[in-house]
């Protein structure tokens, strides 16, 4: 395996840094995080309602769990489990 | 305390590597800590102010217009018993019938669930493995646990075959592994871990290919989007945050910070614009991608115990709920009430999935079984 083992990366990475630079390093990692996710384009919960409408309704005739299929379709359908031939 | 987002698994993967910057670059007299921490709370308001901007109207209103759905008589129709000890998770295989599932006495079995027989079992090294998942061929399966590795074991056709001797060793975490997955092909695995983490693994090398930093506390759970909707997954943690990734830059695209605790349980929504969640706050909840926010709680004032696992079904009208109270929840997504109430396992519900096909869903629990329900019609 060509992976470091982690225990060897964490023992050597803490006694080369000091622990305020560490949460600096920190704190400007979690604002690039921020500034990454403020950029985000949006659209309108009431598209994105109607969207995931939409997806349901076009989708519900072939969902089993909504509507069910034929007993016929079904291979859970018997309690006693059968041999398929 | 450890700062997980600032260690990496090797040399070769890092992103922006610290101890030379550290050591070349004096620190910018602006960017003192008390500066970036009010840039950041400044940056989160902004984010709330622009969020609540495309706030116009709730997804149960615009729902209003949709039909109701009737009565919902579900029934377990397969019981798989053989485990030793609780269950702790399950997948599907491809083919809609088989199951592989894995315990805390460290077996792990596969099923075929139309006829109940066990197919193969393996007995881990650890125990309580938490994680398990069947690859896309169908000829494989991957889980981990305590061992905080996730191990491959290429089924053989031969029953006798000890499939613990073809084991492959791919992931390897600092803590317990908590979930796994396949990603289209057998030949990569994404996991998550309670070391803080997320990562996805080449198979047949074992080689990190990607790291994922950015959960303060212990990942519990991960989905990968479905492939038409691109390279991304969801990841759910301690810190009540569920993360949106993107799997080639190891960058965090999406957060969602609602919960009120521990994320159990994430589950993409079929047409990958939204994802589901499972807390220990006894709620699970909508998030819509691109509308950047959450936008359903299914809750009621009487369900007061944690949810530890939801799918949906193929429309993605319904979610299904796992709780730790027994019991299993059914909620219209749409509309945000619940449909349906099942009853039937004897201990926490611990896993559930939707078969592939959408016929069924299977539970597991700590009861020692899994079952298999469909709707009766």
């Amino acid at each position: 395996m060509s992976v470091l083992p982690f225990s060897a990366v964490l023992s050597s990475r803490m006694s080369t840094k000091a622990p305020s630079s560490n949460s600096v390093a920190h704190a400007r990692r979690i604002v690039q995080q921020l500034k990454v996710e403020a950029g985000f384009e949006r659209i309108k919960v009431s598209k994105a309602s109607a969207d995931l409408m939409t997806y349901c309704t076009e989708n519900a005739r072939s969902d089993p769990l909504l509507m069910g299929i034929q007993a016929s379709d079904n291979p859970f359908k018997d309690k006693k489990p059968c041999t398929i031939l | 305390s450890c700062d997980f987002a600032a260690f990496t698994f090797g040399q070769k993967y890092m992103r922006s590597p610290l101890s030379p910057e550290m050591a070349t670059q004096e620190v910018p007299l602006n960017e003192t800590l008390a500066h970036l921490k009010t840039e950041s709370e400044t940056l989160k308001l902004k984010l709330e102010e622009e969020r609540a901007k495309l706030h116009d109207v709730e997804l149960h209103q615009v729902a209003e217009k949709v039909e109701g759905l009737g009565q919902f008589v579900m029934k377990t129709r397969r019981t798989l018993k053989g485990h030793g000890n609780k269950v702790l998770c399950m997948d599907w295989c491809k083919d809609k019938r088989r199951i592989v599932s894995s315990s805390q006495d460290g077996k792990v079995i596969v099923w075929d669930a139309f006829t109940t027989n066990k197919e193969h079992a393996v007995t881990m090294p650890c125990t309580w493995v938490m994680a398990c998942a069947y690859a896309p061929s169908g000829c494989a399966v991957a889980c981990g646990g305590l061992d905080n590795k996730c191990s491959v074991y290429p089924l053989s056709l031969d029953k006798n075959e000890n499939l613990a001797a073809k084991k492959k060793s791919v992931a390897m975490h600092t803590n317990y592994l908590s979930a796994c997955s396949f990603t289209n092909s057998d030949m990569q695995i994404l996991t998550s871990s309670g070391d803080g983490t997320c990562a996805l693994w080449d198979v047949e090398s074992g080689q990190l290919l990607q790291s994922f930093h950015g959960h303060a506390a212990d990942v519990l759970c991960l989905d990968l989007a479905p492939s038409e909707t691109g390279n991304t997954f969801v990841s759910g943690g301690c810190d009540k945050k569920a993360n949106v990734w993107d799997m080639r830059s190891g960058q965090c695209i999406q957060s969602f910070e609602t919960h009120e605790s521990d994320i159990n349980s994430v589950r993409y929504y079929p047409s990958g614009d939204a994802f589901a969640s499972g807390s220990d706050d006894a709620t699970c909840r909508l998030y819509d991608l691109r509308a950047d926010r959450e936008v359903a709680i299914y809750s009621k004032e009487s369900i007061i115990f944690g949810v530890s696992s939801v799918d949906f079904s193929l429309s993605g009208r319904l979610l299904f709920g796992g709780y730790n109270d027994y019991t299993i929840n059914v909620w219209d997504v749409l509309k945000g009430t619940r449909v349906s109430i099942l009853f039937g396992h004897e201990n926490r519900v611990s896993t559930l999935r939707v078969s592939p096909d959408g016929t069924a869903f299977c539970t597991g629990s700590w009861d020692h079984t899994l079952r298999v329900w469909i709707l009766m019609c």
